[in-house]
């Protein structure tokens, strides 16, 4: 993509900014539309737009990350956060506005994965945006029927004697993983442990990082 | 052993919007937990009033839902199913 | 499956859990400003009372596997947020189409065409 004279003016004379110097789309012109039509009629605002934004790019696996932590070293924030995903959450400080969460927790025994076959529904205040391959065909399509399969796509090889429980986001509730706490990891502080929780473990097609990985 | 309360997933395929996957349709599972109640998504698609429904989360074995495709027939699957997709069902194999 | 019931007849295009598929894509890109006023708009007016997330997903599904191959995640998405505004009474058709045309008016790309 184009984007090595982002410093220049465009040929009207106007500043070129991120991803603006792409010819115009026919759905780029209905969300302009649809956009000042609802600023007009009173719906919204420029700023409440902007706010909404910079909340949704301040959300990030990162949030997720420190929740997992902490349910690693707090033994009843981790029940609080399997009884009620989302006041756990909130209760650490996360805007989960109207998100309903369940926290699945892998075990010696069990590994979770989540998909939504239907849509691409995910806990999206907590994790932020899905990456792409969770709204793919491919990923939908296939997860519910041949999960160690698409697990093995990610590098996850799960043990015969594991149990893979999926979770097929269908109607209200949005999912998180706790993944396995890796071994070698005993007294660490919450920050550190947050660092080798990946949002792929959040969702169940990775595992936390190795400590020395 | 907690005793599972077994439903089964109504196999009917209407048009529209239903948040009922159909390859659980017909399929028996059991009561993981329940939930809401929640307002149904098929009346909330056409801006109609939305009665509250109780959602059942399931949790079906792949052998039942796949049968004899399963990849692993002892792994899961667990999903969200509104009560008026579910009827009471007798376990379909010996749990 | 090879024993699918006559009654798996009239499963919808978007409702692909158990489908054959290829291995999982691993391509990602970056979200473009113009993406995220959709998901902000789509995130405040579903707050709002405008519509639900269900009206939303309506309008995806009746669209087709066709746009879900030939557009991206954030064009249907605007063009179910627009379908939802519509249906609310929220502005017309006429109103969206007069707009679209003064917004091509303004310039060839994106950054002209978008005052806000």
């Amino acid at each position: 993509m184009p984007h090595d004279h982002h410093d220049h003016l465009s040929p009207s004379g106007h500043p070129y900014r991120v991803d603006d110097d792409h010819p115009l789309t026919y759905w780029q012109q209905m969300e302009i539309a649809v956009r000042e039509l609802l600023i007009e009629k009173g719906v919204t605002t420029a700023a409440e737009i902007a706010t909404q934004i910079d909340a949704m790019d301040a959300r990030s696996p990162a949030n997720g990350a420190a929740v997992v932590a902490r349910a690693w070293i707090d033994p009843a924030f981790r029940a609080d956060l399997l009884a009620d995903g989302s006041a756990a959450s909130q209760a650490m400080g996360f805007d989960v506005g109207p998100m309903k969460l369940i926290a699945v927790e892998n075990t010696a025994d069990i590994h979770n994965v989540i998909v939504c076959t239907l849509c691409s529904c995910y806990p999206r205040n907590l994790l932020g945006l899905p990456p792409d391959w969770y709204k793919s065909r491919a990923y939908r399509s296939r997860t519910v029927k041949e999960p160690r399969k698409v697990l093995a796509e990610f590098g996850v090889t799960l043990p015969d004697h594991m149990t893979v429980r999926v979770h097929d986001s269908t109607a209200d509730m949005r999912y998180i993983v706790i993944p396995a706490r890796p071994s070698g990891t005993e007294g660490w502080p919450a920050a550190d442990l947050a660092t080798l929780v990946t949002r792929d473990s959040m969702i169940g097609t990775g595992l936390a990082k190795l400590p020395d990985a | 052993m907690v005793e599972r309360t077994y439903m089964r997933v109504r196999a009917d395929m209407p048009p529209g919007h239903v948040r009922t996957p159909a390859y659980l349709r017909g399929k028996t599972g059991w009561v993981e937990r329940t939930l809401g109640p929640f307002p149904n998504p098929e009346a909330l698609a056409y801006r109609q009033p939305a009665e509250p429904h109780p959602v059942m989360r399931l949790r079906f074995t792949m052998a039942e839902v796949w049968g004899a495709d399963a990849e692993r027939p002892t792994d899961t699957i667990d999903a969200e199913i509104y009560a008026h997709w579910l009827e009471q069902a007798e376990p379909p194999y010996a749990p | 499956m090879a024993d699918t019931p006559d009654t798996f007849k009239g499963r919808r295009w978007h409702d692909m859990g158990g489908d054959a598929a290829g291995p999982v894509p691993t391509e990602q890109h970056d979200f473009h400003l113009w993406e995220k006023r959709v998901d902000a708009l789509m995130i405040l007016c579903s707050g709002k009372g405008h519509f639900t997330v269900d009206g939303l997903r309506r309008v995806l599904e009746d669209m087709g596997p066709d746009a879900f191959e030939t557009m991206t995640y954030y064009e249907r998405w605007i063009a179910a947020v627009n379908q939802n505004l519509i249906e609310a009474g929220v502005y017309t058709t006429a109103e969206l189409g007069a707009r679209m045309s003064d917004i091509a008016a303004r310039g060839p790309t994106y950054g002209e065409a978008s005052v806000g």
